[in-house]
């Protein structure tokens, strides 16, 4: 889950990391107080969960209150990479002598964090490691032991940076290390970490990233930076067809029937399990089908919850089948996800054999399974017809369903 | 031959009075030889019986009903609870650990993974369904109850190595239909920091004389498959075993930032996407499958090719 900069750089002022005196607001004329405060030039910045801030526009330089409300205005009704924006953050100008970068994040190949460190900030960490690899420092660090600050001290002398900066570096770097372990992050990075006229070191911008398994263990943090708990922080903000999708995964503890994207397509998949939808969603597509979403079924889920599921997916507008398919089931009983489909078709007055384009589910429970499909000429398949081919069928069912429907101009005129 | 577990590999349940443990339970004493489960472990439970098999309160008390070490546990316990939970499997002298549990924060699964490294022991998963050697033993729910693991796993030459558990039945199916078997079948779960990787594995296999292939069913997200390319590339060629790879989630290419299907699959940098782990594999010598059922005819024919070369008879 990513924070915004502003809850980022409450996180590093938390953790012991001096910061400028900035301010955060929703609202324009707010800006200027703060700027009024700050007395001085200000740079006002977008609180968006994007890159490409500066390119889009949603950083600002001002010289005056009056020139930092009419930037904040003007950012705050921003859009930029489809996001709006939750306020704005009036920083201090600081007059900086040298930029550093600071970061922590996972090494899943050496399964522990590791500390990686720059005296080349301010621009993609990846781009320095590409064209000066000398000046970037890692360092990895253990998950059993306490963390010692001779860790971060390595990381930081390896990248060439000694004198009395690497002094007054590592207590920075080593309570960036912690916090980033204390507060379960998948990121924790500061950058730029500005180097000042005085020696004093700086964060000037911070990106944290926490790991959506473990919200439930900082509640009490994330509910001081006010986060809320329905707040996904995904790459892009959920619709209501996928926060539909989640309310009846919700609906009762067994099983798995949710996961739900929306696409634009209009065959709808109630797929499964995890390895099985991605395999299933790459071969709907690769046979020039168009999804109408992504779900999961798995864990075998109550009848309800799969019912739920299917009319969900039936009622999106677009959507003239579904195809119900999975990877072979050892735990999902293939019976209960057969009621569920059925159910959900009747429920909504749909003949079940016209709507659902193929039942691709084999294993536990198929005889009793496909006897109910049997029973209402659903077209189903066993273990011997493969997720490509159970795929396959499904599209060349819909694309022949719609063009009986509108036909094609390139079979119109053959 | 097998690898990891056989025949005589004793194991504990931790959390077996589960709903989900007890079903597992049930299946592994049912398959193949019938799994040696020595005893389960609930806090406050001592005394009571799963299928048979007695539960205690603690791994110690389990290991001194036994009267020795025991090989390894399947551990089922909540999220919040797993940390603990392998510790004290690991600080009794157990040597290989199935974690079957989901949701586990890396924080958890480095600390879990460090410790089995200092005792000498193996960690398999988290969000796993475990090992299955076909016909001999089954550690963990992989193939489900022990019918439906019997209709999909044979005994052959195949090593089966999966990021995802369902998967690892399906493609093994695929296989059996084809008349290729499995020498072990190992589902290793879907989390971004896993107990064992495929190029940790792959020494296990290439020592074992009944393997003579390698399938793998691999996603977008982590560097777990440039890992097994590296590996693979390391090796004297005459000594490579062929692997054939199959990639899903090309789809998530298109989607940076999301994730589907398994915690892991989060694309964080260029080297996770699909495209460019088709591309590492396939430099590394090992062949990209398009579709499931391409897999038997792909496996089959490098086996072959090797085997007309002089290599993997198990003569040298």
């Amino acid at each position: 889950m990513r924070f915004f900069e502003y809850e980022a750089r409450e996180l590093v002022r938390r953790a012991g990391v001096p910061v400028t005196d900035y301010g955060f607001t929703t609202e324009a004329e707010q800006a200027g107080e703060i700027a009024a405060r700050i007395g001085g030039p200000t740079v006002i910045k977008s609180q968006v969960l994007s890159g490409g801030r500066m390119k889009a526009g949603g950083v600002k330089f001002a010289d005056t209150p009056e020139e930092a409300v009419a930037h904040a205005r003007e950012i705050l009704t921003l859009e930029i990479n489809g996001h709006m924006p939750r306020g704005v953050l009036v920083d201090p100008r600081a007059e900086v002598e040298q930029e550093y970068y600071a970061g922590v994040v996972w090494d899943g190949t050496r399964k522990q964090p590791v500390i990686i460190f720059s005296p080349v900030g301010g621009i993609d960490i990846e781009q320095v490691a590409e064209e000066q690899p000398e000046r970037v420092g890692r360092r990895h660090f253990s998950n059993i032991l306490p963390f010692s600050d001779f860790v971060a001290k390595e990381a930081i002398a390896s990248s060439g940076v000694t004198g009395p900066a690497l002094g007054k570096l590592v207590p920075i770097v080593s309570r960036l290390a912690r916090m980033f372990v204390e507060n379960d992050m998948v990121l924790a990075e500061i950058n730029p970490l500005g180097r000042l006229a005085d020696g004093s070191f700086v964060a000037l911008d911070a990106h944290m990233d926490m790991e959506n398994e473990a919200r439930p263990r900082h509640e009490k943090l994330l509910g001081e930076l006010g986060v809320g708990k329905e707040e996904t922080r995904q790459a892009r903000e959920p619709t209501p067809f996928e926060l539909a999708g989640e309310q009846i995964d919700s609906s009762d503890h067994r099983g798995v029937a949710g996961n739900v994207t929306e696409f634009d397509g209009n065959l709808g998949l109630v797929i499964g399990a995890g390895g099985g939808s991605l395999t299933l969603f790459d071969a709907v597509r690769a046979h020039g089908g168009r999804p109408a979403n992504y779900c999961e079924i798995g864990g075998n889920p109550s009848v309800s919850k799969a019912c739920g599921l299917t009319k969900l997916v039936l009622s999106k507008p677009g959507v003239d089948k579904i195809a119900v398919m999975m990877s072979i089931v050892s735990n999902t009983r293939v019976d209960i996800v057969a009621r569920g489909v059925i159910k959900a078709c009747l429920e909504l007055d749909f003949d079940p054999a016209e709507k659902i384009a193929i039942f691709r589910i084999p294993g536990a429970w198929e005889e009793e399974g496909f006897k109910i499909l049997e029973r209402y000429g659903v077209d189903y398949a066993d273990r011997s017809v493969s997720l490509n081919e159970a795929a396959r069928r499904a599209v060349e069912k819909i694309q022949g369903a719609g063009a009986t429907a509108a036909p094609p101009q390139g079979e119109a005129t053959a | 031959m097998s690898i990891l577990v056989d025949a005589d590999t004793t194991f504990i349940v931790q959390g077996i009075t589960g709903r989900e443990a007890v079903n597992l339970t049930r299946e592994c004493l049912d398959y193949g030889s019938g799994a040696k489960i020595v005893g389960g472990v609930t806090p406050g439970r001592l005394g009571r019986e799963v299928h048979g098999v007695p539960v205690f309160d603690t791994v110690a008390q389990a290991v001194e009903h036994h009267g020795g070490p025991i090989d390894g546990s399947v551990v089922t316990v909540p999220p919040a609870f797993t940390r603990d939970a392998v510790f004290e499997a690991l600080e009794n002298g157990i040597k290989l650990v199935v974690i079957v549990t989901e949701r586990i924060p890396r924080r958890d699964v480095a600390a879990m993974v460090e410790l089995a490294a200092l005792r000498g022991a193996r960690i398999i998963g988290p969000n796993c369904l475990g090992i299955i050697v076909p016909d001999v033993i089954k550690m963990g729910g992989i193939g489900g109850p022990a019918k439906n693991a019997a209709q999909a796993y044979t005994p052959g030459p195949i090593g089966v190595i999966s990021r995802s558990g369902g998967m690892t039945t399906e493609m093994s199916s695929t296989l059996s239909a084809a008349g290729l078997g499995q020498s072990a079948a190992v589902s290793i779960g879907g989390d971004a920091i896993i107990g064992s990787t495929y190029a940790e594995l792959m020494p296990l296999f290439a020592a074992d004389p009944q393997t003579r292939g390698i399938v793998i069913y691999t996603e977008p997200g982590g560097r777990m498959e440039a890992e097994l390319a590296a590996w693979t590339l390391a090796q004297e060629e005459s000594r490579r075993l062929p692997i054939v790879a199959f990639m899903a989630g090309r789809f998530m290419d298109e989607m940076p930032g999301m994730s589907f299907g398994h915690a892991g699959t989060i694309v964080e940098g260029k080297e996770d996407t699909a495209s460019e782990k088709i591309a590492r594999l396939a430099n590394a010598g090992i062949q990209v499958a398009e579709r499931i059922e391409d897999i038997p005819e792909m496996i089959g024919s490098r086996i072959a090719e090797r085997a007309s070369a002089g290599n993997g008879t198990g003569s040298g």
